[in-house]
């Protein structure tokens, strides 16, 4: 069962997100790291990820290609700041569709009695970019059940 | 201070009491009265609380009925919960991915 907490305070210009993995912290590195493993994860469900480019040293650049059924494409790139393996990374985020709004995301991984704890601490220029961020871009959902808001109530609280 | 609709939502859920006011009402509609009995409030206290939600669209109340129940609106917090489960989606895919790898590893 998923842990995944999202916290989205008001008023505020980040977003940290936890998310626990049943895997050891060196192999969840490699998924998150490696761009042929990468590009199996990474998009939507209704999307294919091209991994244009992937250069995982600080300094190095990446790009990111969701391409979708019909042909439209969207693009993110970034520069990775700075790599402590299988500790932590730190890179910049850009959606090609939205220039100028960058964030500085800071991924981190600890290793938990055999499992690997996953936080994300992602950092705005605003916070219009932070909620313009969390409301755009997103899939249609489908009607929310009474069940999800309560959990989605829980995870604020 | 934003006033887009989203921060609105968010600056309506920062409160606690507010929280479990729409908590109360994920159960069905409520009165003021039912709403305020839980806290050790004022109603007017309670009432502005509602303000606040409803202001943000998260909850709508009667017009017609005496007690103008009030009723929970969920769209603003579909935004949120879109957000939400698009990342649960890839965290699915990231954890099948890392059972792959762990059959492979062996």
């Amino acid at each position: 069962m998923s842990d995944l907490k999202v916290v989205v305070e008001p008023g505020r210009q980040d977003v940290v997100m936890t998310r626990t993995f049943d895997a050891p912290r060196e192999l969840v590195w490699r998924a998150m790291t490696e761009p042929e493993l990468v590009a199996r994860w990474w998009g939507l469900d209704e999307t294919t990820t091209v991994i244009d480019r992937l250069d995982f040293c600080p300094g190095g650049s990446w790009r990111f290609v969701e391409r979708e059924d019909d042909g439209q494409e969207y693009a993110f790139h970034g520069v990775i700041h700075d790599v402590n393996g299988p500790e932590s990374f730190t890179q910049t985020f850009e959606f090609e569709g939205m220039p100028g709004h960058v964030l500085l995301e800071r991924h981190s991984l600890e290793e938990v009695d055999g499992r690997t704890l996953y936080t994300s601490l992602a950092v705005f220029q605003s916070v219009e970019d932070r909620d313009g961020m969390v409301a755009s871009g997103m899939e249609t959902g489908a009607g929310q059940s009474m069940d999800r808001l309560e959990e989605l109530l829980r995870t604020l609280g | 201070m934003a006033d887009d609709s989203l921060s609105l939502t968010f600056s309506a859920l920062a409160d606690p009491t507010r929280r479990e006011i729409l908590a109360r009402l994920a159960q069905g509609e409520a009165t003021v009265n039912e709403l305020a009995e839980p806290f050790e409030m004022s109603l007017q206290a309670v009432s502005k609380h509602l303000k606040v939600l409803e202001r943000a669209g998260l909850i709508t109340r009667g017009r017609d009925a005496q007690w103008r129940p009030c009723r929970l609106e969920t769209a603003p917090l579909e935004e949120i919960d879109r957000y939400r489960r698009r990342l649960e989606g890839r965290f699915a895919r990231l954890d099948e991915e890392l059972r792959r790898m762990g059959k492979n590893h062996e």
